[in-house]
């Protein structure tokens, strides 16, 4: 017991490691990348490639004033960026990046954890803007509520299909059923769809990155903090993108399971079809608009919602018949 | 039972947006009275920017002029330049040679692709779109480079002489602002490609922001705000300067009036001032650049060493100015933004008495509060960019 106890501490500070390694590296590919599509070269002075530019960026955000507002509600100013932090970092845990050993935490209800615990992060968006007492975060953080409200119910409608299907909410159940049966992005395309679509907007990403919109609310809810709590919220974003394509690539393209019966390789597999993602994700970043919050929710109820209800109709009656495998 | 609930207690938010605000085009401030995230009202403050301009050029000599002006309007200085040269022309009775009125136009078109390459690139920027941004300052550049080729200066190009240009073009321009023009065509439709059609796009700017032609007349807009409202007024077309009137182009015009087609309307006017300078470059003959006339323009630089009396003529030139006769003058002329001129009134003296801008961006400014009313917060940015305002301009 204490050696299982002991076991899972250390495999979270690794993951938690791992995970803020790859939040500063995120923060390379994404500015070398977005130089690419836009016909410029990103960060390239520090190190080579610029590789060592997010140490010197820790570096700098760590040496920088802490500004607490003077109009701030102090405890929640304080907790906000603690909120969005933890619960960004927490997600993953019920990610499996290889076979049976390879997960924090292997639970039985590892889909809803992820679920409930990436949402809880709103709360640290929405208590940033409310706490820092001025009207710029306040829009943003109202603006993330709202967006929430829209594409919450469409994750959570795309994602019924998928348990159906492989009749289990425990991700490594979900990615043992893909290595029998084929990745489930075949089985459940619209699901997929909908699914990416909806998690675009639940990792708060071009087109529907308006709680932060740069052009009317300046920095939207982190208008107000400054230094490492600012980097907080940061790492919170990126995060969230790092652990809804690392889902993204579990539910739909076999998690760790190798692809075309190549070695299994712990780790590789499921980071290979996790870039594919992020990259996705920049891509639409480079090349879109971003909606208006009203037109997302309309979208999402209107859309998104509809058509992801009516594919786990079609689903349910193929499994009711007896189809699933 | 059930509790009654209590009414929800709204409260109509007075926000301040600027004049450091990443999206107000300078320092605009704007403050906007908000029902939640709809735009009840927006009063525009202007003056961050004044500079003074108006007053300064009443104590300088009628070329010194020419220093200030490039620096109210700088994304299309060059119509400034040329309005103010127009106007001062106009009461000296300059004639100014072919060639110069050639290179006059060419150059202003080319000023004013620059100008809506800035207004393309910060208005998708404006609707969250980064990348076009980059593309559209990649051609910029090129333009840049040119100006800085022919006139010493990226900006601020000073390069048009009461009567006339500065100096002749370099030999090999013609040939690399040709190398450009048959790119830039395939470039716009890369633009075009970049957000028309686009159903994002078509969501955030189509009957947002719209303008209709009556109201669009009664607010003194101009330009390419005025043409998307569907108005086909073009100072090019409807009073020619510099042999406008002979040039083949045409006046795009818009439908609705909204974001959508102030957006488009300007796409299209870029390709029609490539049209133009393609037909300026064929028009190109040697030929004087200035008007001889002493008075008021330089003598050529190898005559002083040779002349007597072409030294004085510079020394007087240099020291006090020319003198200009009494009288007024107002050449309107078509900016990147809409109608510019100057109002230049002289009392006989080598300094102007008054110099009045009508400057483009200061008229369609007042029409933001009734394009933006009732629209969302999100949308207000959008509107604003899309009128193409320079805060220089607005408050010279």
């Amino acid at each position: 017991m204490i050696w299982q106890l002991f076991l899972t501490a250390v495999k979270a500070l690794v993951l938690i490691l791992a995970l803020l390694f790859a939040f500063a590296y995120i923060t390379w590919i994404m500015r070398r990348g977005l130089a690419r599509f836009q016909v410029r070269l990103g960060p390239n002075r520090v190190g080579p490639f610029g590789l060592l530019q997010p140490i010197a960026d820790a570096v700098k955000a760590i040496f920088k004033e802490d500004i607490t507002v003077e109009r701030a509600d102090r405890v929640l100013y304080w907790l906000a960026p603690l909120i969005a932090f933890t619960f960004a970092l927490a997600a993953f845990a019920a990610i499996p990046v290889g076979p049976d050993g390879w997960v924090v935490a292997n639970l039985d209800m590892g889909v809803l954890y992820v679920f409930a615990v990436s949402e809880l992060a709103v709360y640290g968006i929405f208590l940033a803007g409310w706490a820092s007492g001025s009207k710029y975060p306040l829009m943003g953080g109202l603006r993330s509520i709202a967006a929430l409200v829209g594409y919450e119910l469409a994750l959570g409608m795309a994602i019924l299909p998928v348990v159906l299907m492989t009749g289990s909410l425990n991700l490594q159940d979900i990615v043992a059923w893909q290595q029998k049966h084929g990745y489930l992005i075949l089985w459940q395309f619209p699901a997929f769809l909908v699914y990416f679509v909806a998690s675009l907007a639940e990792m708060s990403r071009t087109p529907f990155d308006f709680a932060e919109a740069e052009q009317e609310l300046v920095a939207g809810f982190h208008t107000e903090y400054a230094s490492m709590k600012f980097v907080s919220f940061y790492i919170a974003e990126l995060l969230h993108w790092i652990t809804g394509s690392a889902l993204m690539a579990t539910l739909f393209l076999g998690g760790w399971a190798a692809p075309f019966g190549l070695p299994e390789v712990p780790v590789l597999w499921l980071f290979l079809k996790w870039a594919i993602f992020i990259f996705l994700v920049l891509w639409i970043w480079a090349s879109w608009f971003r909606t208006r919050y009203d037109q997302m929710i309309r979208f999402a109820w209107g859309v998104l919602l509809p058509a992801a209800t009516v594919w786990f109709l079609i689903t349910a009656y193929y499994v009711a018949k007896g189809g699933a495998l | 039972m059930i509790p009654e609930p209590k009414e929800l207690r709204t409260e109509e938010m007075l926000l301040n947006m600027g004049p450091q605000h990443p999206s107000t085009h300078g320092v605009l401030r704007l403050v906007v009275r908000l029902a939640g995230e709809e735009v009840l009202d927006v009063v525009p403050h202007i003056g961050y920017l004044h500079t003074g301009f108006e007053k300064t050029m009443e104590n300088r000599t009628f070329h010194q002029n020419l220093t200030y002006t490039p620096r109210m309007d700088y994304l299309h200085s060059f119509a400034h330049d040329l309005a103010y040269a127009l106007s001062v022309e106009k009461l000296v009775g300059a004639e100014v040679p072919e060639r110069a009125r050639v290179i006059r136009v060419m150059l202003n078109e080319l000023s004013r692709i620059a100008s809506h390459l800035i207004f393309v690139a910060t208005g998708l920027l404006d609707l969250g779109a980064m990348t076009p941004y980059f593309y559209a300052f990649r051609e910029r550049e090129t333009i840049l480079d040119l100006f800085e080729w022919v006139t010493g200066q990226r900006f601020h190009h000073n390069y048009i002489r009461i009567g006339g240009l500065k100096e002749d073009l370099p030999e090999e321009f013609p040939g690399e602002l040709k190398k450009f023009l048959d790119t830039f065509d395939h470039r716009v439709d890369d633009y075009q490609g970049l957000f028309v059609g686009s159903p994002i796009f078509e969501g955030r700017a189509r009957n947002v922001g719209v303008i209709p032609p009556e109201v669009a007349i009664a607010y003194g807009l101009t330009g390419g705000s005025l043409r998307a409202s569907g108005v086909n007024y073009d100072v090019r077309k409807a009073y020619p300067y510099c042999g406008y009137e002979t040039y083949d182009f045409e006046v795009p015009l818009g439908e609705r009036g909204d974001t959508w087609d102030r957006m488009v309307v300007r796409l299209e006017e870029m390709r029609q001032s490539a049209r133009i300078i393609r037909q300026a470059l064929e028009r190109l003959e040697p030929g004087p650049i200035r008007d001889p006339n002493p008075h008021f323009s330089f003598p050529p630089k190898e005559l002083l060493s040779s002349s007597m009396e072409a030294v004085i003529f510079h020394f007087k030139l240099a020291t006090e100015g020319f003198e200009v006769p009494p009288g007024e003058a107002y050449v309107p002329t078509e900016s990147a933004r809409g109608e510019l001129g100057y109002y230049v009134v002289a009392d006989g003296g080598s300094l102007p008495f008054r110099v009045k801008v009508r400057t483009p961006s200061f008229f369609n400014l007042q029409s933001l509060p009734e394009a933006a009313r009732g629209h969302f917060f999100q949308d207000l940015v959008a509107i604003l960019a899309s009128f193409d305002p320079v805060l220089g301009d607005v408050d010279r």
